[in-house]
């Protein structure tokens, strides 16, 4: 099939050898394209672009806070008190709010998963998850609800941020990164947006100032 | 698939005396088309355009050399790349990795290709079970595998009660009638599904040639279970595929959802690079690459060469008044709309799809909205050229063609012709200003009136002012 391209593409060992140089020249320039303007306020812009893809959310100063904020949710909407957890969470005091967390990979049968992110895209209003042994991908997506630890310090301003952030400090990419924007939706019974597909139904962010 | 754009004219004049289809159409055309507009507003959008165009020219014009590089670091990363040349490639390549893996069944989300492919039945045939995930595609599935009218909205033709009925009797559950209670009741049905199946089956929405990776955007989140949950992972998509860097999906995932479904972003858009690594919980141990020719390669180096670019929005099918009377399944083949009426004849063979480059007003509605200036009212011009040039069209419409260049060469015998032809259309419609049926094309009147002309030509009444 290759061979046929190149007799389509009119290819002979010079023009590959010069088609190699403009590839790696285009690689290597990473050039970017025209951005909407997201202003000043990454994180209002966030919350803001959030919202409108029907994420709710909660800001709070330091991360200690952070279970009693998930246990307040969980009060409000009547989820059960039993979580699952990133095991990168493990270290706050879950059981101290009134939590039953298992800090592991989502299962079939959970309903609520606990995650934190790898950064946050203020454009679109997404979180940025990143597959791995202390960050599985299932508990963003098995679980009826999914609620994210976001600290304000890693919302960028958009993908192309979150792209050199990962290169910087992970340089290779992991398996999956996963961009989610809101409860998971469908539009495919007479064109009427239900929330809830397969993945969550409900996605909350809180959103930790100092962290 | 089986390939039913010859009987384009009957299906198409079906579905626009389809009146509850009409409803449907009109409903969707004002969701896609407001909404398309109102998610455009904040872009540079000719800029954006113009940067995407670039983009997926950059890789169609050295698509060999960037695929090259998209194999070596797919493979780097533990991925298997492997070629088809069609669909029944397709479906043998993918029945052979079922077997070494000891899968029975597949669980998919959405593509277009394995509907080019006729995946589904090879798979049964060979006694892999296959699920779509997608709830239209799933839909579609379940109601005897009934095909897409849409390619972002496969099931847009369906009513809810249609659904509810079909749900009560596949399901043996309660009927519902709310559409919030009928997509749970799907999502426990797939549910299952999802966590028992050992493969998945994906289209591609992008290959990413700097880091070997397939990005996929869904909103119902089956794309994730199916690259996340099973061991095994197909990706089905075709050569056209692939951009070169992270950057480049930055600028095209603005475009790309905005065109499509009027969302700034989608819910879930993945980029996914490699199997599982050591310590992960989930993801595939097994990941192959299925990069498909059917038809595309012959586009390389063409007039035709310009599809390539195409990211498969819909938005050109959304904005066109033609899909928007006759709905998707008129088309007769996997992708309908102005892009189907490009693709298909490309694809099948011209002679096999006769109806469709000229199903189309050529008002550029499609070419105007495409997110990568695909000139499509252009390429299908060519197209009809084509079966012009190769005697395709039907005999009455070529010996009248023949009759009127032979007049057209002849000044003096033309105005006499054209005196005679208004004058008898005149006293055919009887003092009306319209004439009903018309004696020598009787099929032109069917849908339409023609317009009675007043008598005198343009040459006498030009004649009679200049000489006032």
């Amino acid at each position: 099939m290759l061979g046929r391209m190149r007799r389509r593409l009119g290819r002979t060992a010079e023009n590959a050898a010069a088609g190699r140089t403009a590839i790696e020249a285009v690689l290597a320039r990473r050039a970017e394209g025209p951005r909407p303007d997201v202003g000043k306020d990454l994180q209002a812009r966030f919350v803001a672009r959030a919202e409108a893809m029907s994420t709710t959310g909660e800001i709070i100063a330091g991360l200690e806070e952070a279970p009693a904020a998930v246990a307040r949710y969980r009060g409000g909407q009547k989820l059960p008190r039993a979580a699952v957890a990133w095991p990168q969470l493990a270290g706050l005091d879950w059981a101290g709010a009134g939590l039953r967390v298992d800090c592991r990979a989502a299962g079939g049968e959970d309903l609520v998963g606990l995650t934190g992110v790898f950064c946050a895209v203020a454009e679109t209003g997404s979180l940025v998850v990143l597959s791995g042994p202390d960050t599985p991908a299932a508990n963003s997506l098995l679980p009826e609800t999914h609620i994210a630890l976001v600290p304000a310090s890693r919302i960028v301003a958009g993908m192309e941020e979150a792209w050199r952030l990962l290169r910087e400090e992970c340089g290779e990419l992991p398996r999956a990164v996963n961009f989610i924007s809101g409860p998971s939706r469908t539009g495919d019974i007479e064109q009427t947006l239900v929330l809830g597909a397969h993945g969550p139904y409900r996605v909350h962010i809180v959103l930790v100032r100092d962290w | 698939m089986q390939n039913q754009s010859m009987h384009f004219k009957q299906r198409a004049a079906a579905a626009a005396a389809d009146r509850a289809l009409q409803a449907k159409l009109g409903t969707a055309k004002a969701l896609f088309v407001t909404g398309r507009r109102r998610a455009v507003a904040d872009l540079d959008l000719e800029a954006t355009r113009t940067a995407s165009q670039a983009i997926r020219d950059t890789c169609v014009a050295d698509l060999d050399l960037w695929l090259e590089r998209f194999e070596t670091e797919a493979t780097r990363r533990g991925a298997q790349v492997l070629w088809a040349r069609d669909g029944a490639e397709i479906c043998r390549l993918v029945i052979d990795i079922a077997r070494r893996h000891g899968v029975k069944k597949a669980i998919k989300s959405k593509s277009m290709l394995s509907e080019e492919a006729d995946l589904n039945a090879a798979l049964e045939a060979a006694g892999v079970q296959p699920v779509e995930t997608d709830l239209g595609e799933y839909i579609l599935q379940i109601n005897g595998n009934e095909r897409p009218s849409h390619i972002i909205a496969p099931a847009i033709h369906k009513t809810k009660e249609e659904v509810a009925e079909l749900f009560e009797r596949v399901h043996r559950k309660p009927r519902k009638t709310d559409i919030g209670q009928m997509t749970r009741e799907a999502r426990e049905e797939l549910r299952a599904h999802f966590l028992s199946a050992e493969m998945g089956i994906s289209g591609g929405n992008f290959l990413v040639a700097e880091t070997g990776s397939l990005a996929l955007v869904t909103n119902e989140g089956n794309g994730r279970m199916v690259t996340t949950l099973p061991r095994v992972h197909v990706v089905i998509t075709g050569v056209e595929k692939v951009i070169p860097t992270l950057e480049d999906l930055a600028t095209l995932m603005r475009i790309l959802p905005r065109s499509a479904t009027g969302q700034t972003i989608s819910n879930y858009f993945s980029v996914l690079t490699g199997v599982k690594r050591p310590g992960d919980t989930d993801g595939p141990e097994h990941l192959y690459f299925i990069l498909v020719d059917n038809g595309r390669i012959d586009l390389l180096g063409g007039d035709f060469q310009p599809m390539l670019r195409c990211i498969r929005c819909a938005a050109c099918m959304n904005h066109c008044p033609v899909y928007q009377t006759i709905g998707g399944h008129a088309y007769g083949w996997v992708y309908p709309g102005p892009m189907g009426s490009v693709l298909t004849p490309l694809y099948v063979g011209i002679e096999n799809a006769i109806d469709l480059p000229q199903a189309a007003t050529l008002c550029n509605q499609c070419g105007a909205v495409c997110p990568v200036k695909i000139p499509l009212p252009e390429l299908m011009r060519k197209l009809r050229e084509q079966e012009v040039e190769r005697g395709l069209r039907p005999w009455g419409e070529r010996a009248a063609l023949a009759l009127w260049g032979w007049l057209a060469r002849r000044p003096r015998l033309y105005a006499l012709a054209a005196k005679l032809g208004a004058r008898t259309l005149k006293w055919q419609a009887g003092g009306e200003d319209r004439i009903r049926v018309l004696g020598l094309a009787p099929s032109w009147t069917a849908g339409r009136d023609f317009p009675a002309p007043e008598g005198r030509t343009f040459r006498e009444l030009y004649a009679e002012r200049k000489s006032r």
